[in-house]
């Protein structure tokens, strides 16, 4: 070859190899940015979903608040539909709760436990559950009773010196996934003299082996007192626990003894300390800080009296509610047996004149119907209404704007910004409206804490990250997340975080599925971006309604169209959920003709989607539903003239309440649309047995066209049976599911 | 298409802005409308372009970025990008474009390449890969029973909706 032609060649292939890798970066590039999207895609439905359970429980509590029980048995169905948290005595603890009566049979193969622990405990413990063992009711109750008794002997702030242990570990959420502590124990070693451990927070729900982790660290904690330290975290919570799983898993594994261990559970997860301070030098908590946290103060705290800080239910002092305990805190000792309150609690005062006697009853609704507009009036007033959307006034933002200086109001507040706060960029302190719980705070938020209280930097989790740590405000904080494959398989990394004398972390990071190891980039991405969609298109399944007013108001011709860019934005408007729609739409619009999209088939086809699948989602309906044995008390909170009968505006009103605290929009044809459908003998009003028809009906009728959303859990409903029809004209078959 | 001739030119931009918006918000860590400058490329990449390198060199000066490994602010960012996509620039590589690529590389005419040579070519010649890209690339892209690529199938894999992004697809 002469020199010419090698010269052509080697520029051909130098071109050649340009073209490649110029189109490999661009493949790339593309993969990237569906990471992204998917990461965001998790995150915000996670958080939207934890807001849509924080605010339903707002709404009850607060229409309940309105609502004057009539009987002992309504009574007793709110107290346990809404506050069923009181913190026990220890006395009644031992009586109810109580595990000497228990009996092991000989047949029981599982691991025995005597007390106080030893470490062959543990290990015959790490052991069992590697084989899919479970403890015998007994040892769990006996456990938690022990565990309980030790939590209740520790300050809100646990102190941990690296002269003794020398190296820290800190690990964040495990979620209930057993395999990663498995993971984290084989890499670093069990907890010992010689290795300190801090676990900080949500060791339960989402996950299903949420009751395995607590008792291997419930374990080593008393095996190690010294050396084991466990912080609470937003989902130690019972309210939490009962939408997350946990309290479906307690249940599914002890069917008999089940309560009693959920119980217990209560009165362990409110002595969980709050936070834990290394060297003084560095704090762990779960979630955050706000403007208002001080440490003295969260010291100061008795913190069992928190069983459930999600509800910061306020009740008015002049009325005669006494059954109805705020914060579920321990019942005060003037409380007698009909629960008659000897001291005033927190309360949400109307502004307006003292509510009319009960007596006449058209008197009270109006008044009530007048009251909650003239507070919700008042809270925009006080809010800066220009830079929030009017549906974002939520009933946590309407208390904190009241009463913060009573005390046990602002040590809640405490302990709600320590779970639940997240940090953010910007700089300042603002509530936290996404997941309805505790702060956004800002990098001089933390820079004023740190200094004063002489730390160096922050440690807490509560979000998940893809590397399993992330740092910020300028490295003061660090987030650190133990769940690896959080979301899906592949989704993310769980690290956790070791700290000397030196205090300079050291990270290490894992992640516990074997598949995820195998899979390409590209599979992995793949997958958990299938997952992710899966559940974005359930979701705008369930905002059907809201989607088609919306599409409708960028279509007057009604040609049953829109355009692309017009769907976006629309979508946007009603979801909320700040993705980049435009970016995420050739995976969730299959087919446009010309650019444009038949809204209403597109809609079909996710609905088609759906009733295979089960979903569990927030919504007045299906709370509803769930409590439908007591549809009876359910239906008089919302006939509020006490009539008998639910009109269209009892109905409307309530809605509107609702999606005032929840970010599910009703038109008022969508409402009328419910209205019918369930008024079946059509007199424009629903009587008690259309009701508990259209509840029965439910799951599958699909004129009830919010049921077309919801396939209930198999869990639930699994037995369904049928019973013959009978009656009511329009309503042919009806089963009944139990 | 009616739509678009209803809507006009001026439809058009402000839909490309609103996309580009979005992909750039994706990669905008702190929410404060920048991001580093080290993404540019994925982000323009994402959106349907296919620059290289040098491509990409030239896009960040226009958009005027103060220090070296600083950050682009979304308003330097837009006008250039806005204008990428409305010119139709850096359109995507044809199929048969790359298939001769990857036969040039083929010097045998063998039908595959061999591992070492893919890693000489991608890592010596053009923009080189670094270690990080050459890696990925070997891992998706070589067939495991034989640590050959097989750049027919391979491409075909992978161009299947490449090209079907907006603004090119209708």
């Amino acid at each position: 070859e002469n020199s010419g032609t090698s010269f052509i060649l080697c520029h051909e292939m130098a071109k050649a190899a340009v073209l490649i890798q110029q189109w490999y970066r661009r493949h790339v590039a593309r993969l990237e940015m569906r990471r992204r999207c998917t990461w965001r895609i998790f995150q915000s439905i996670e958080y939207a979903c934890e807001q849509d359970q924080i605010q339903l429980h707002n709404f009850f509590s607060y229409l309940m608040d309105q609502f004057t029980p009539s009987s002992s048995k309504e009574r007793d169905f709110i107290s346990r539909m809404f506050i069923s948290g009181e913190s026990y005595k220890e006395a009644e603890l031992e009586k109810y709760c109580d595990y000497e009566s228990i009996e092991v049979p000989d047949s029981y193969t599982g691991p025995r436990l005597s007390f106080p622990l030893l470490p062959d405990h543990a290990t015959a413990l790490l052991e069992a559950f590697q084989q899919k063992q479970q403890l015998h009711a007994r040892y769990v109750l006996n456990l938690l009773h022990e565990t309980r008794k030790h939590l209740k002997q520790l300050p809100n702030i646990s102190h941990v010196s690296t002269c003794y242990s020398e190296e820290v570990t800190v690990c964040g959420d495990l979620h209930g996934q057993l395999d990663d502590l498995f993971l984290i124990f084989y890499k670093n070693g069990l907890p010992s003299p010689s290795k300190s451990y801090v676990f900080n927070g949500d060791f339960v729900d989402r996950g299903k082996q949420s009751l395995e982790i607590l008792v291997i660290l419930f374990t080593f904690l008393l095996i190690y007192p010294k050396e084991v330290h466990l912080n609470r975290g937003n989902h130690e919570d019972h309210m939490v626990n009962l939408r997350y799983g946990f309290t479906k898993e307690v249940m599914q594994k002890y069917k008999v003894h089940g309560k009693k261990i959920l119980k217990m559970f209560q009165n362990v997860f409110c002595w969980l300390p709050l936070a834990t301070l290394i060297d003084q030098k560095v704090l762990i908590i779960h979630g955050g800080i706000s403007d208002t946290t001080d440490l003295h103060m969260l010291e100061k705290i008795q913190r069992d009296k928190f069983v459930s800080v999600l509800r910061l239910k306020k009740r008015n002092e002049s009325s005669r509610k006494p059954e109805i305990q705020a914060i579920n805190g321990e019942r005060e000792s003037g409380t007698d047996a009909a629960g008659n309150e000897a001291a005033p609690r927190l309360s949400l005062q109307p502004q307006s004149a003292q509510a009319p006697s009960t007596a006449n009853r058209l008197e009270f609704s109006r008044w009530l119907r007048q009251t909650v507009q003239e507070q919700i009036d008042t809270c925009r007033r006080l809010v800066d209404v220009s830079k929030s959307e009017p549906e974002e006034l939520t009933y946590s933002s309407m208390i904190s704007l009241k009463d913060v200086d009573e005390p046990e109001l602002s040590q809640s507040f405490q302990i709600l910004d320590v779970l639940w706060s997240d940090p953010m960029p910007q700089e300042g302190c603002r509530e936290n409206k996404v997941r309805g719980g505790g702060c956004y705070f800002g990098p001089d938020v933390t820079e004023k804490f740190l200094e004063k209280h002489n730390l160096q930097f922050l440690i807490r989790s509560h979000e998940c990250k893809q590397e399993g740590y992330e740092f910020c405000h300028n490295r003061k904080v660090l987030t650190i997340f133990s769940a690896s494959n959080y979301y899906e398989i592949g989704s993310n990394r769980g690290a956790y975080v070791k700290l000397g004398p030196d205090l300079i972390p050291h990270f290490v990071q894992y992640q516990a599925n074997k598949t995820a190891h195998t899979l390409t980039m590209t599979q992995r991405i793949s997958r958990v971006e299938e997952s992710a969609f899966r559940a974005l298109r359930e979701k705008l399944f369930a905002h059907t309604s809201a989607l088609i007013s919306a599409f409708k108001a960028y279509d007057g011709d009604n040609t049953g169209r829109i355009s692309l860019s017009n769907w976006a934005t629309a979508v946007e408007s009603v979801l909320r959920l700040g993705l980049p729609w435009r970016m995420l739409r050739p995976q969730l619009v299959r087919s446009t003709e010309d650019g444009m999209l038949e809204y209403k088939s597109w809609l079909d086809d996710l609905a088609m989607e759906q009733r295979s699948q089960e979903h569990i989602q927030s919504s007045l309906l299906e709370v509803i539903y769930r409590n439908r044995s007591n549809l009876e008390t359910i239906f008089r909170i919302i006939d509020r003239d006490h009539s008998g009968l639910i009109s269209f505006e009892e109905f409307q009103q309530t809605w509107k309440l609702f999606s005032s605290h929840m970010n599910i929009e009703l038109t008022d044809d969508g409402i009328n649309d419910l209205v019918r459908s369930i008024d079946f003998n059509k007199d424009g009003n629903i009587d008690f047995n259309e009701f508990l028809e259209a509840f029965r009906l439910g799951c599958h009728d699909p004129c009830l066209h919010f049921y077309k959303a919801r396939t209930v859990s198999p869990n639930l409903e699994r037995a369904c049976t049928w019973q013959a029809g009978k009656g009511k004209a329009g309503v042919q078959n009806r089963h009944h599911c139990r | 298409m009616a739509e678009k001739e209803e809507k006009g030119e001026d439809g058009l931009v402000a839909e490309i802005e609103k996309k580009i918006t979005e992909a750039f918000e994706v990669f905008d860590r702190e929410s404060n409308k920048t991001v580093d400058v080290r993404e540019i490329g994925c982000i323009v990449r994402s959106l349907g372009c296919f620059p290289n390198e040098a491509e990409v060199q030239e896009l960040i000066e226009k958009m005027e970025v103060e220090e070296p490994g600083g950050f682009v602010h979304l308003e330097k960012f837009l006008p250039v990008v806005t204008k990428v996509l409305l010119d139709r620039r850096f359109r995507p590589i044809p199929e048969d474009v790359i298939l001769h690529a990857f036969e040039a590389l083929d010097e045998n005419k063998r039908g595959y390449i061999t591992k070492e040579d893919l890693v000489k070519y991608l890592t010596e010649e053009g923009e080189p890969f670094n270690q990080e890209e050459m890696e990925d690339m070997l891992a998706i892209a070589l067939d495991p029973e034989t640590d050959t690529l097989l750049y027919r199938d391979y491409r075909k894999k992978l161009v299947v909706d490449e090209t079907k992004t907006f603004p090119y697809n209708v």
